[in-house]
């Protein structure tokens, strides 16, 4: 790891003003980390969020749901409130990496990282979520920009996310035997007969939605309703983990096992 | 450079750092305290696991500097006068070892699961949960073994001093 400064920031306003231009915020770490071990980052500062005491917690309002950036997968996969008001990203968050990584890894640092097989983008974009930072709120929709890019500007602060809980939802995802981030995952979510589908892991731009499904869906909340659907293999990203074709096919699979999860 | 002041195994230490040092490096380094080990560069073995104010943490993938303040459990802290901890005991009488690189990250992420889950937990829940935990020797079957012999031998511990 290249050299860098420490600074433990007390709220938003000192971390704003601390991160210069060539620092990063350290969240939960578990991606910048093992980044910056690589040596393929080298934040000249890091300002740690982890102690400012308003980016944390889950905080559920009849069916209107806030989570605070910095809230670790683990509060995610266990706050009561929440696995009664929107039980499928309870799920997605105890499946995240191993206890270690959840124990410490946040939802803010997840979304603002966005790593194609990353499992929060597909339910930010499934559940019609709004993404609040230090200066704004942005839909998912405008927030996932492409692969490991997203809307915010330098300095950026994600504070939270909210949604409101969709009727019904679920998460499949089919996991890198070796590195278990999703291959392909896919959360659906029926907002009153209104059916929006997100997908990791697989586009190569990114998380991103899939309308052929959600038009489908929408009409038929049932997995036979897919089997007419196409997915389009020019999008997908192909690697030495899985071709354009099989993560297509997989994109599909999932779909169909969320939806008869619902 | 970081002045860090955190507890070890319930001992105050302090120590002026490097801002890059990694905690797992702090207590090899600094406190020899070389029963936490390192087995990979990518965060997913899981041989670095420590507890950090009661929570199973990879050690490799935390700065020293973010521990300050905290309360941290090495494998060295699980013993008491002398005795091992039942989780270790239950490795030692499970064959839950062979060359032992993995086994510290391997019992803090044991006691972690039974922390969490209780001295009941299931086989399932187990291997579930030592998804990030890597051992090259095993074949993990006596690795499960072992926590749930230990996870016991935890429970009934806990209802005798609660008796
Ligand atoms: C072994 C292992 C397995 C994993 N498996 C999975 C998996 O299966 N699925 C999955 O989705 N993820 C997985 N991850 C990634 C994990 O979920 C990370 O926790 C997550 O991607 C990043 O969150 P973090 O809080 O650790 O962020 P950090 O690593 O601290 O930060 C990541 C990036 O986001 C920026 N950032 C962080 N917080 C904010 C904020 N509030 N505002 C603006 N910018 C911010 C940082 O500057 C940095 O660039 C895994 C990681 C490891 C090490
Ligand atoms: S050394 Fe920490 S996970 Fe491998
Ligand atoms: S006993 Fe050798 S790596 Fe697990």
């Amino acid at each position: 790891m290249y050299e860098t400064s420490y600074h433990r920031a007390d709220s938003v306003a000192d971390a704003a003003s601390k991160i210069g231009d060539e620092g990063k915020y350290l969240a939960g770490g578990m991606t910048l980390l093992p980044t910056m071990k690589q040596r393929l980052a080298a934040p000249d500062t890091l300002v740690d969020l982890t102690h400012i005491g308003d980016l944390k917690g889950v905080s559920v309002n009849g069916k209107e749901v806030r989570i605070g950036a910095m809230t670790t997968h683990a509060e995610v996969n266990g706050d009561a409130a929440l696995q009664s008001a929107c039980p499928s990203l309870a799920k997605l968050a105890g499946g995240i990496g191993d206890p270690a990584v959840r124990h410490r890894g946040t939802i803010g640092g997840s979304i603002a990282n966005h790593d194609p097989a990353a499992d929060y983008p597909a339910a930010m974009l499934a559940l019609n979520a709004t993404i609040h930072t230090d200066s704004r709120e942005i839909s998912a929709d405008d927030f996932f920009s492409g692969m490991f890019e997203t809307a915010l500007n330098e300095g950026e602060i994600v504070t939270a996310i909210s949604f409101t809980a969709p009727d019904k939802g679920a998460y499949e995802k089919f996991r890198n035997p070796a590195s278990r981030y999703a291959m392909a995952g896919v959360f659906v979510a029926d907002h009153g007969g209104d059916v929006r589908v997100g997908v990791s892991g697989a586009y190569s731009n990114g998380a991103s939605r899939n309308s052929e499904m959600e038009t489908a869906l929408s009409g038929n909340l049932s997995a036979d309703a897919l089997d007419g659907v196409a997915v389009d293999a020019g999008d997908m990203l192909s690697d030495i983990h899985g071709s354009s074709d099989y993560r297509a096919h997989l994109v599909k699979v999932m779909a169909k096992r969320a939806v008869a999860a619902m | 450079m970081a002045k860090v002041e955190m507890t070890i195994n319930g001992r105050s230490v302090s120590g002026v750092v490097e801002d890059r040092m990694l905690l797992v490096d702090f207590l090899r380094e600094e406190r020899n305290l070389t029963g936490t080990h390192i087995g990979c560069d990518t965060s997913q073995c899981g041989s670095c696991v420590v507890h950090v104010d009661g929570k199973a943490v990879k050690s490799c993938t935390m700065l020293a500097a973010q521990a300050a303040g905290s309360e941290i459990t090495t494998i060295e802290g699980l013993a008491s006068d002398g005795e091992l901890h039942p989780m270790q005991a239950a490795f030692r009488d499970n064959h839950g070892l062979q060359c032992g690189f993995c086994t510290p990250g391997m019992i803090m992420t044991a006691v972690d699961i039974v922390n969490r889950e209780g001295a009941d937990v299931d086989e399932q829940t187990i291997r579930e949960q030592l998804e990030g935990n890597i051992c090259r020797c095993t074949g993990y079957h006596n690795i499960v073994k072992s926590i749930a012999a230990g996870a016991k031998e935890m429970g009934s511990g806990m209802k005798e001093a609660a008796e």
